[in-house]
């Protein structure tokens, strides 16, 4: 029975090693951050998020953009990420705190998203690619997201928030595409991803 | 149906005492129903997770395949003429989208497949080596049950919009708390079950699976409960997830795939393993070393420095374990590789070996910022966890269950061109797989590295041909998979061979045959 004692105590002691180490101190460390007041703009940093923009993460979170997409700034000394204007500064652990879940990501199949609603802040630009990505991505191989706009019959007046598609993608004459509520909520979501506001930790120059 | 039937003669040791052999038939028949359940249950989720992989990487280069399913037409409803036409048409679906699928593949083959097979093997190596026959087979048998319900239910809420998007724990909570009680129960009985070995010397096999017996559960509530249930902040949350991520690898897959090695290569040969000593270190390193790796999939995020660095160290300090394990590994075979030409479980098993080394010390060069700077972010890391879940992890559980599942199914594999069959077009496939991952990730990481290549013009342009390359390459794995699901379940039918000894790749020569 020694030995079976030894051995679990073993197994316990390395174990729990990496548990303190990757888990338990990273939340001591900084896992109480607060949201930063700047004085200046009288605001709080990071910006807490819309209701529409929250749901919107949800739809990101269900159809899986995060293993195309990573949202996360590397510091200059590492990769091209400033350089290609993803971001104005590096990001932090402090930019994350309103994020459940996180999505940091591991892949960049596609741009990274960190900053997306800085430098593309356009809805209907946004519905476009989302419906066919290809009409304003040549080349692009993301998937369409059709299934998050309906088609329906034009009842007098177009909706206003119709999309404006040409060639094929576009609809049959007396239809129009309207994004869904998911399609809206993804959009504020993209939107509202801009983190290029200067922190202490982490000013813009 | 005795051990040493199936270690090939030329300098085989002596045969066993019967009574031996007599009692490890005894703990072999015990196992029969979970373990063939387990094995059985995991090839199941091979072809599901095999199909959702070849669907999600031809989505890659063609993201208009398949995306739409027959449904009722909402627009000719609306126009009436859904009452003169046929109503349904192709609809684009939610659930067929590249994202759904990916994740359904990940989890349908992390947890389905490799977790399933290696519970299975890991209960086997436990009955045999405490040298009783198992105790409670109809608990373990349950827990198998409760498993797959948990699967089914998680790829389910997958596909229906319900992933929670964090990787390697996509399922909801509720679908993950299903596993965690299945898996509970089977870590609880691990336990129960070395606690009745018989005295005696415990293998370093033991160790390993009894470890990963251990640590997984802990692992996964810790990941689940402050990630999901209880969030920790962001950033938090990143390290927790890729503490779990990695150590899913490290501390559950890799530890059943060596102990099953370190069972199986001295089994086949015949002969002891080279170093009790080494095995010792190399047990030891590896769980201590392994489990601090998580935070290199971090390098350059949004964390302090100490955390990533403390990871890069780990990971490069475990070119210790991995040599020593190579070492004793290759040091047992050394004078008998003779014998990959014979023994399908020694060449599936020897072949994940030497794998394991390279793909650790591929992953120990990764770590690296340097290196890491290229190829983080890029099929390149695609490349390792296919080069590491697959070539190393699922080839040796592949030779486990030829040499297992004869001595619960009381009869042999029909054919040995089938086992071939599957052997080639898994070696082939996975290398092909991995070269094109590699190189394709290499050269996407270094045109990203220049801020001057066009992202969608170049980059993306240049690395489509390499995912046409991997979804080929799929296809050949796929075939090996059906093949040998084919024939597994022939051995489950009872339409196995009777007569005879065990399926050699080739005839042995000579009058050494007993």
């Amino acid at each position: 029975m020694n030995r079976m004692r030894n051995l679990f105590i073993g197994f316990f002691a390395t174990f729990i090693s990496s548990w303190l180490g990757l888990v338990v101190a990273p939340h001591l460390q900084f896992g109480g951050l607060k949201e930063h007041l700047d004085e200046d703009e009288n605001q709080y940093l990071p910006p807490a998020r819309t209701g529409l923009a929250e749901r919107g993460a949800r739809v990101y979170a269900a159809n899986g953009c995060v293993y195309c997409h990573t949202q996360q700034v590397r510091p200059a000394h590492q990769g091209s990420d400033l350089a290609r204007g993803w971001g104005a500064r590096r990001t932090v652990a402090r930019d994350y705190i309103h994020d459940r879940p996180h999505f940091l990501g591991t892949m960049r199949t596609g741009p990274d998203l960190a900053n997306i609603g800085h430098r593309q802040n356009n809805e209907g630009w946004h519905h476009k690619h989302l419906y066919a990505p290809q009409s304003v991505s040549k080349g692009s191989i993301m998937p369409p997201f059709r299934y998050l706009y309906k088609t329906q019959r034009i009842v007098g007046a177009p909706s206003a928030d119709a999309l404006q598609l040409e060639g094929p993608d576009a609809p049959q004459p007396g239809f129009e595409i309207v994004p869904t509520e998911d399609a809206k909520a993804l959009v504020a979501y993209l939107i509202s991803l801009n983190r290029n506001y200067p922190l202490p930790e982490a000013p813009v120059d | 149906m005795t051990d040493n039937t199936h270690s090939i003669p030329a300098g085989a040791p002596p045969m066993p005492p019967a009574s031996d052999a007599a009692e490890r038939a005894a703990i072999d028949q015990s196992c029969r129903r979970p373990v063939l359940f387990f094995f059985g249950s995991a090839l199941f989720w091979l072809l599901a997770g095999t199909f959702f992989a070849i669907v999600t990487s031809i989505k890659l280069h063609d993201p208009e395949f398949m995306n739409r399913a027959p449904l009722p037409d909402a627009v000719r409803f609306q126009t009436g003429e859904f009452l003169r036409a046929n109503p349904i048409s192709m609809q684009d679906v939610g659930f067929l989208t590249f994202g759904r699928f990916r994740a359904a593949h990940l989890n349908s083959v992390a947890y389905g497949w490799a977790t399933s097979a290696a519970i299975g093997v890991g209960v086997w190596l436990m009955a045999r080596l405490c040298r009783v026959p198992l105790r409670r087979p109809s608990l373990v048998t349950a827990a198998g049950v409760l498993w797959n319900i948990g699967i089914a239910i998680g790829i389910a809420a997958i596909l229906a919009g319900q992933s929670t998007s964090v990787e390697w724990l996509e399922f909801p909570p509720y679908a993950a708390l299903i596993l965690g009680t299945a898996y509970a129960i089977i870590a609880i009985w691990a336990v129960d079950m070395f606690a009745s070995r018989k005295p005696g010397h415990v293998y370093v096999t033991l160790w390993y699976v009894l470890a990963a017996f251990f640590w997984f559960p802990w692992l996964y509530a810790s990941a689940n409960i402050l990630i999901l249930l209880k969030p920790v902040q962001g950033s938090v949350q990143a390290i927790v997830n890729w503490w779990f991520g990695h150590n899913v690898l490290g501390l559950w897959f890799t530890p059943i795939g060596i102990g099953a090695a370190y069972y199986m290569i001295p089994k086949v040969i015949g002969r002891p393993i080279h170093s009790y000593y080494l095995s010792a270190i190399g047990f030891w390193s590896l769980a201590l070393f392994y489990s601090w790796n998580g935070g290199h999939h971090l390098i350059g995020g949004p964390l302090p420095a100490w955390v990533i660095t403390a990871s890069i160290v780990a990971s490069v300090m475990m070119v210790i374990p991995v040599v020593v394990t190579a070492i004793n590994h290759h040091m047992t075979t050394r004078g008998h590789f003779h014998m990959l030409r014979y023994s399908p479980t020694l060449r599936f098993v020897v072949f994940g070996a030497m794998c394991y080394t390279l793909v650790s010390l591929q992953g120990s060069s990764m770590a690296i910022r340097s290196l890491n700077e290229i190829t983080h972010f890029t099929h390149y890391t695609i490349g390792h966890a296919h080069f590491g879940l697959y070539a190393f992890f699922t080839m040796i559980m592949f030779g486990c269950m030829y040499y297992i599942v004869p001595r619960l199914c009381g009869c042999e594999w029909r054919s040995a061109y089938l086992i071939r069959l599957h052997f080639w077009t898994a070696a082939y496939g996975i290398a092909a797989m991995v070269a094109a991952l590699t190189i394709g990730g290499l050269v996407q990481g270094l045109m990203l590295a220049d801020p001057a290549k066009d992202f969608l013009g170049e980059i993306l342009a240049i690395t489509k041909p390499y995912l046409v390359g991997r979804s080929l390459s799929g296809v050949l794995l796929s075939i090996g998979h059906v093949v040998f699901a084919y024939h597994f379940a022939l051995m489950v039918l009872q339409l196995g061979r009777r007569e005879g000894g065990p399926v050699y790749f080739n005839p042995v020569e000579g009058e050494a045959r007993p």
